[in-house]
């Protein structure tokens, strides 16, 4: 009912370009599958009916970095996964976001000791940091809706 | 940091035959980001057109240095961590580290303590088993199984949030007993899991078990015999796959397993759908147990009252001085345990789950060393891989039910 | 002692020379590099201890000679009993014998004793790097690696930790 009447007799809908390509990759942004530990878990159980993230257009898990938009670095990452997560986060194309889903992304978590990054954010910049240790399913559901509201305040001059 | 382009081919080249040398078979890499490789897992693959001729596992991507820092903590602060090794069977980890602790300290633990010990382990067993069978049939393109285990695995995790607060990395299981006692509602909720659950499994059997398509992809395939599991230590499904009735619930029982009836699934054939009924039938053994173990479960104290080891209850510390002077000591420092070493074992969903704790009397674990099921269990899939597809290969890592936490620790 | 495991121990005694302590119901036999294999061969062979079910160890830094303990855990299935051995490494040759041509899961356990603590072991088919990256320097576990935390940051030492940490490039 509402598109019609904004589109009046010629069918031509205006609006400003930054809202319609915001609101086109907040709609549709595709996670890279990218579980590593425990906050993976959570991640799946978020996925699956009883949080559904296909409400959010997250259905599809691409699991090439080529494909995808959104990577939710979920669970600790180790000295030796470093250079891959880096390396796939080269490889994914712009526009793209990082989600930092659980304490260990965030900040290294319980663990502080020689083999795990004290958060991911010392090899990639990371946009939404979810905190919890794994975050509920919920709480993921906050940090990706707080990521969507990000995108959506973005402009022209912020897209490459 | 290393780049891990690192390994070169050169330094493998005694794992790899020689026709890869000479480029008559591909090397591929099935990296560390993979959707079925179920975690961080890299495996590099020498194929000869798609037969797999050789495979090398290459592990360590999810290496936490958890031994190193439990010595760093004391007995009680160094429990958190170890929840988060075997991430699918949180309390199973509390659970063999809390019976080293007792072990070491002999400390006992009252009867009520070990019947919801007992009935806590079953349900993360099946937490666990839910998680199997739904990512293995997603490997496997079964993707209807992965959302109705998800849908059965949130009445479980609700249960563990009523009893902790958490809903995986509980930290429940304390050393003495539990952590608190559990609330007025957990005897409903557990029954009518209990009730429910047998029609869910009858539901997922019923989508996979004389499935054409799931059977042309398990059957035959994936095939261990017995002699060679006994050979390469390999506990758990995968031995009970292969026709061998070895479980240490029977073995060598704890918390008070030789008070329940329930049966080993075992299964001939060795292969992948074999693995694949044992699983399912552990599913009922477990529920059965809990069936047992609720109906029989003693009213008492669920945590041991020797104050020297196991804190004091909040509401004593208000009334009585030794009971402040214990908690302040606890807290501070830590309780001192003879010197000596212990190994203890359980029976996790993938096989002996078992701790080696040494201590030398001070308040930290002097070496605390954890024999994980899945680093055993993965070293027999070059054993296995041999001569199948590469499709093959998602199928075997999937039965095997191997998890990162556990085997890079 | 248990009964099952008295006459292995006796036997083991009668052929090596070992040390036999007990505590807590378990029983840990103490047996030197040379005699390791045959120890473990006659376990294997003529006691039922079919299974391999680790090789750990364990690091008693300051002490010299011995610094480390090698510690094998086996299991007889058939008379459900697990038996304990530990090997004293020196600290100027931590080189001990492998197990992995009679338990060939041995190779992979081996591999990590000798990435987290530097032992090596003679004729392991396998011998490198397994949970940690490939050029890594070091051996964690040993006492004297540091735990290698990063510190809290509060605002007395913000400042100073800020210019260290790393941050990523675009």
């Amino acid at each position: 009912m509402g598109i019609e009447q904004k589109t009046g007799n010629m069918g031509v809908v205006t609006a400003k370009l930054e809202d319609v390509v915001n609101w086109a990759r907040t709609n549709s942004m595709w996670p890279m599958l990218f579980g590593l530990a425990c906050c993976a878990i959570e991640m799946m159980a978020a996925q699956a009916s009883n949080y559904d993230l296909s409400r959010f257009g997250m259905e599809l898990n691409r699991a090439s970095p080529r494909q995808s938009d959104l990577m939710i670095v979920a669970g600790r990452v180790s000295r030796k996964m470093a250079p891959v997560v880096r390396q796939l986060y080269d490889q994914m194309p712009d526009p793209k976001w990082v989600i930092a889903m659980g304490d260990c992304a965030a900040c290294g978590g319980v663990f502080n000791n020689y083999a795990i990054l004290q958060g991911v954010d010392e090899i990639i910049p990371v946009d939404v940091y979810v905190a919890g240790c794994p975050p509920r399913p919920e709480g993921l559901i906050h940090g990706i809706i707080t990521l969507h509201e990000k995108v959506k305040q973005e402009t022209l001059k912020d897209w490459k | 940091m290393s780049d891990f382009r690192d390994v070169r081919i050169e330094e493998l080249s005694h794992l790899l035959s020689d026709r890869s040398r000479n480029g008559e078979t591909m090397l591929l890499n099935m990296g560390p980001q993979h959707p079925s490789t179920h975690g961080v897992l890299r495996l590099l693959l020498e194929l000869d057109g798609e037969i797999v001729v050789n495979c090398v596992p290459d592990i360590g991507f999810l290496h936490t240095g958890v031994e190193k820092n439990m010595e760093a903590k004391t007995y009680q602060k160094a429990e958190v961590m170890v929840d988060r090794l075997d991430y699918l069977n949180p309390l199973g980890n509390n659970l063999v580290y809390c019976l080293a602790v007792e072990k070491l300290l002999e400390l006992d633990v009252p009867p009520r303590a070990q019947a919801l010990r007992v009935i806590l382990a079953e349900l993360t067993r099946i937490n666990s088993h839910l998680v199997w069978v739904g990512t293995s049939g997603l490997d496997l393109a079964a993707m209807s199984t992965f959302l109705y285990a998800m849908r059965e695995r949130e009445i479980i995790l609700d249960i563990f949030e009523m009893c902790s607060g958490q809903r995986m990395m509980t930290t429940y299981i304390r050393p003495g007993g539990l952590w608190r006692d559990v609330p007025v509602e957990f005897e409903a909720a557990v029954r009518e899991f209990v009730r429910i659950m047998p029609k869910r499994i009858d539901e997922y059997e019923s989508l996979l078990t004389k499935n054409y398509l799931f059977l042309e992809r398990c059957k035959n395939i994936g095939v261990i015999s017995a002699e060679e599991c006994v050979q390469w230590g390999i506990t758990g499904p995968v031995i009970r796959g292969a026709g061998v009735a070895y479980d240490l619930r029977k073995a060598r029982p704890y918390s008070g397993y030789e008070h329940y009836e329930f049966d080993i699934p075992t299964f001939k054939g060795g292969d992948i759908f074999a693995r694949y009924m044992v699983r399912m039938e552990e599913m009922r053994q477990s529920l059965r147990i809990i069936q047992q173990a609720m109906d029989t479960l003693p009213m008492g104290p669920v945590r041991s009252n020797n104050r020297k080891y196991v804190p004091p209850p909040r509401s004593e510390i208000g009334v009585s001085m030794e009971s402040l002077i214990h908690h302040f000591k606890l807290w501070t420092e830590g309780f001192t345990p003879p010197v000596g070493s212990v190994y203890s074992a359980i029976e996790s969903p993938r096989g002996e789950l078992g701790v080696f704790l040494e201590s030398d009397g001070s308040p930290k674990p002097y070496r605390v060393h954890y024999r994980t099921p899945s680093f055993s269990n993965l070293q027999i899939l070059p054993l296995l891989t041999r001569g199948h597809f590469v499709a093959d290969v998602v199928g075997i890592i999937g039965s095997i039910d191997i998890v990162l936490g556990d085997a890079d620790r | 002692m248990d009964e099952k495991l008295q006459p292995v121990v006796q036997a083991i005694q009668a052929r090596f020379s070992i040390g036999v302590s007990e505590f807590r119901d378990e029983v840990n036999l103490q047996v030197e590099k040379a005699d390791l294999v045959k120890v473990v061969v006659v376990l294997r062979n003529e006691f039922s201890f079919k299974m391999l079910l680790d090789v750990t160890a364990v690091d008693y830094w300051l002490a010299e000679a011995p610094r480390f303990h090698v510690v094998i855990h086996l299991l007889s299935m058939a008379a459900n009993r697990v038996l304990c051995l530990r090997v004293p490494v020196d600290a100027t040759t931590p080189v001990v014998p492998t197990l992995d041509k009679i338990f060939p899961n041995a190779t992979w356990y081996e591999r990590e004793v000798w990435d987290m603590f530097g032992i090596r072991f003679e004729g392991n088919s396998d011998l490198r790097r397994i949970v940690l990256p490939a050029d890594w320097e070091g051996h964690p576990l040993r006492k004297d690696y540091p735990l290698g935390y990063e510190e809290v940051q509060f605002t007395f030492n913000f400042d100073e930790i800020s210019q260290h940490k790393t941050a990523p490039k675009k």
